[in-house]
């Protein structure tokens, strides 16, 4: 049977072919459908967890691999950063049950604090890595890296990129495979990786990558397409269809669909068969700059940008010198529409008041990062997801308990199990006074609504037992706990208020739902009345329902709010009131 | 065939684009169908490509290459018009939702688009919210436009019908073909 899949929809497919029976991720754009596609697969057949963070994640996926089962990790390019520390070293401890790594990079960050290209991690932790260039390759080669990573005996990356994660195509759904549990065998020598071990392992290591390096050589995913052309270009993943559709059948096409190893004889009999040869990839020169060292003269960087997304256009352009196709643009210079935090986010009522009390906010990653967008405009920092807490420690051990007193972290629930806790347990331990705001909204909200451990629930929507927030901290030392509605104004600035004044550490738990979850239900809308003076303070809430017109006269848009009613405590002159619909 | 679909997020641009991607493939197309999911689903601007024909390559649409587009907001439109290809098609919704900017004073929204539009283009403006409301629900909106595009391709409407089955909940299944009739019949 042929589907429409999303690229993740088919990675996820074709774990389930290859008889996977552990997942453990967690989420970020733009992985997060993996995983969540894989729970929609009987739950006898496969395990699927959303894990705290990516460490846990794949020491867990891991395990299961160790303990004879296909297991597999997922997340997104900058999650490989949490997860690189036991990956580096699994790469010598090699696998039992197949066991996949599935990245996804974000070239032009849609949704990401930055552009990392994780085909450096293969080449540092010497682990191969497979790079589809559309569902069907998503689904066909993520089987492959399954019986590639039990017949070569080391754990496999699939690569993805957002436009590869998030475009849909036609792919071949086949039965599940029977991938029995394999035995288990204690084997100390290969699965404890201490000195005397890890020496012996790292040879076997190097071993495996010449063997892998053979296999590049000769497989199939690295296929020359030759048009009869002089002008060659190399090429993967997402890029590679950018060229086809830029290049069509103009040139040669050395297309790699796996990236490392990469196979050093097929690129130099592709570099010699050309007269010129163009690589093609976003982000960085990491193919290019392999070829160059191998003393191939190549194209890369010097006509294409380091920076964000390509386009067919662009690559039009740069190997033919062609012009964009014909196109009218706008009269004039077009406000931008970013993001911006719901009507009904508990977050606002939090941001309005930390920016009232005029604070320095040591932000995070989450819907909450856009407490820096105008006019709430009220975070300082964001580095990654836990820094929060922990750079809020330096900034106050520099600067001073003055400092301090003006100082707050926020995090959510979810990103503070991330890796918000040690963190917190830094403070308490080098004696710190900060304090911490928990914005607990009840679910991991920016990724579109996965469970966590503070929620209650598993991924497959089961109930479980909750972290009780408030027994965590006190067990971590912090004495001063406490839980505050973000949209109790009043009571929110005084909790605030006492915390930061107090020279010692302390934990507000910022408690609200998500508005955009199915059990909560704001209903009616809110209206202005008579007495507006046009203070504009309810404008302070950058609520995206509230506007302003020509002639200064505030507005509410009832097609936009939701009723949530944040305005109108807000509001000195009761000018906003709240109607049923 | 290319169609773009913009909008803000959280007006539904994405199960439109689902739907229309299933209708092609159902006549034995290739398809391509690339989303948006994330940070700027959060009331940023937002922007989905169908492209569809005998082999689809990028999954993505180039200034210039848009058949159509479907804009689920005015100035949405406006923003995506370098993406129309000449000659090309688009069908706006007239709805007005004010960014960030806008509403901070930091910018303002610009006046008349529509007829800036059609001085460029062929531009069909309908009131989609109006319809959706009539058809049962203001969240209908994005099936309401898809009627208006299904009347402007020679995708036959039996196609559309099934794959809006196949795709809708079955809960809001006849609002939404009533959605789709308003807005196949003012085409
Ligand atoms: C290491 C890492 N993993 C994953 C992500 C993707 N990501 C960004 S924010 C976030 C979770 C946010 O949830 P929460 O802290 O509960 O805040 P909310 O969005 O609900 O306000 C995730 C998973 C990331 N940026 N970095």
């Amino acid at each position: 049977m042929k589907k429409l899949l999303l690229g993740n929809a088919a990675v996820a497919r074709g774990a389930y072919e290859a008889g996977v029976r552990f997942v453990s991720s967690y989420p970020g754009t733009p992985s997060t459908e993996i995983t969540e596609e894989m729970a929609k697969f009987p739950a006898e057949e496969v395990f699927v967890e959303w894990a705290p963070n990516e460490k846990v994640a794949a020491e867990a996926a891991i395990g299961a691999s160790i303990g004879g089962g296909r297991a597999m990790s997922c997340c997104k390019h900058v999650g490989l950063n949490v997860m690189a520390d036991p990956i580096f070293t699994d790469s010598y401890i090699g696998v039992g049950g197949g066991l996949c790594f599935c990245v996804a990079d974000d070239p032009g960050m849609h949704s990401s604090q930055n552009e990392q290209d994780s085909r450096h991690y293969a080449r540092a932790a010497k682990i191969p890595m497979l790079e589809p260039a559309d569902s069907a390759e998503c689904k066909d080669f993520t089987k492959l890296a399954f019986s590639l990573s039990e017949e070569y005996d080391t754990p496999f990356f699939i690569r993805l990129s957002t436009r590869i994660s998030h475009s849909q195509s036609m792919v071949e759904l086949e039965e599940r495979e029977d991938a029995p549990l394999k035995d288990y065998e204690k084997n100390i020598p290969k699965h404890v990786m201490m000195p005397a071990m890890a020496i012996k392992r790292h040879v076997v290591v190097e071993e495996r990558t010449e063997k892998l390096k053979a296999f590049a050589e000769s497989s199939p995913l690295n296929e020359i397409i030759d048009n009869g052309s002089d002008v060659g270009v190399v090429a993967a993943g997402i890029a590679y269809q950018y060229a086809v559709e830029a290049l069509g059948d103009r040139v040669n096409y050395l297309k790699l669909g796996m990236v490392y190893p990469l196979p050093d004889r097929k690129l130099a009999d592709f570099a010699a068969s050309c007269k010129k040869v163009y690589v093609i990839e976003e982000l960085d020169p990491f193919i290019e700059s392999h070829m160059r060292a191998l003393g191939l003269s190549v194209i890369g960087k010097e006509v294409f940008t380091l920076l964000g997304e390509y386009t067919p256009s662009m690559i039009r352009a740069a190997v033919f010198g062609e012009e964009k196709r014909e196109h009218a643009l706008p009269e004039e210079a077009l406000p931008a529409r970013p993001p911006v935090l719901c009507p009904g986010c508990p977050h606002r009522g939090t941001f309005y008041v930390l920016k009232k009390l005029g604070l320095t906010v040591s932000g995070d990653i989450g819907c909450y990062t856009l407490g820096a967008v105008a006019p709430l405009a009220s975070v300082d920092t964001t580095i990654c997801m836990g820094a929060s807490i922990s750079a809020a420690h330096g900034m106050a051990k520099v600067r001073g308990q003055e400092f301090n007193k003006k100082l707050v972290s926020v995090i959510g629930d979810s990103t503070f199990m991330h890796s918000g806790i040690t963190g917190l347990s830094d403070i308490v331990y080098n004696k710190g006074a900060n304090t911490v705001i928990i914005l607990d909204n009840s679910i991991t909200g920016m990724t579109g609504h996965q469970d966590n451990p503070t929620t209650g629930k598993t991924i497959r929507g089961e109930a479980t037992k909750q972290v009780d927030l408030i027994l965590l901290c006190k067990a971590l030392g912090i004495q001063h706990v406490s839980v505050v509605d973000p949209f109790d104004l009043a009571a929110f600035e005084k909790a605030v208020k006492e915390e930061v004044a107090r020279e010692e550490v302390s934990v507000i738990i910022a408690q609200r739902p998500c508005a955009l979850l199915k059990s909560v239900k704001y209903t009616g809308h809110c209206e202005i009345n008579d007495n507006c003076r046009r203070c504009k303070l309810c404008m302070k809430l950058g609520c995206p329902a509230i506007s302003v017109d020509g002639d200064g006269k505030v507005h509410i848009d009832t097609s936009l709010c939701n009723g949530c009613g944040l305005c109108v405590s807000v509001c000195p002159f009761h000018a906003i009131e709240k109607k049923e619909d | 065939m290319n169609v773009m679909i913009v909008g803000v997020g959280g007006q539904g641009t994405l199960l439109a684009s689902r739907i229309l991607g299933n209708t092609v493939i159902d006549l034995g197309y290739d398809v391509k169908v690339s989303e948006v999911h994330g940070m700027s689903q959060r009331g940023g601007s937002v922007c989905t490509y169908v492209k569809f024909g005998e082999k689809v390559y990028s999954p993505i649409i180039d200034e210039g290459e848009a058949d159509i587009i479907l804009a689920f907001e005015v100035l949405e439109a406006y923003r995506a018009l370098p993406f129309l290809k000449k000659g090309g098609k688009m069908i706006v919704n007239d709805q007005k939702i004010n960014p960030m900017p806008v509403i901070t004073g930091a910018a303002t929204y610009p006046e008349n688009i529509l007829e800036k539009l059609a001085a460029v283009a062929d531009v069909t403006s309908l009131d989609a919210l109006a319809l959706a409301e009539k058809a049962g629900s203001a969240k209908a909106v994005n099936v309401v436009l898809l009627g208006v595009l299904a009347k402007n391709t020679d995708i036959p409407k039996e196609a559309w019908l099934r794959a809006v089955e196949g795709t809708v909940p079955p809960k809001f299944l006849e609002v939404n073909l009533r959605a789709f009739s308003l807005g196949y019949e003012l085409a």
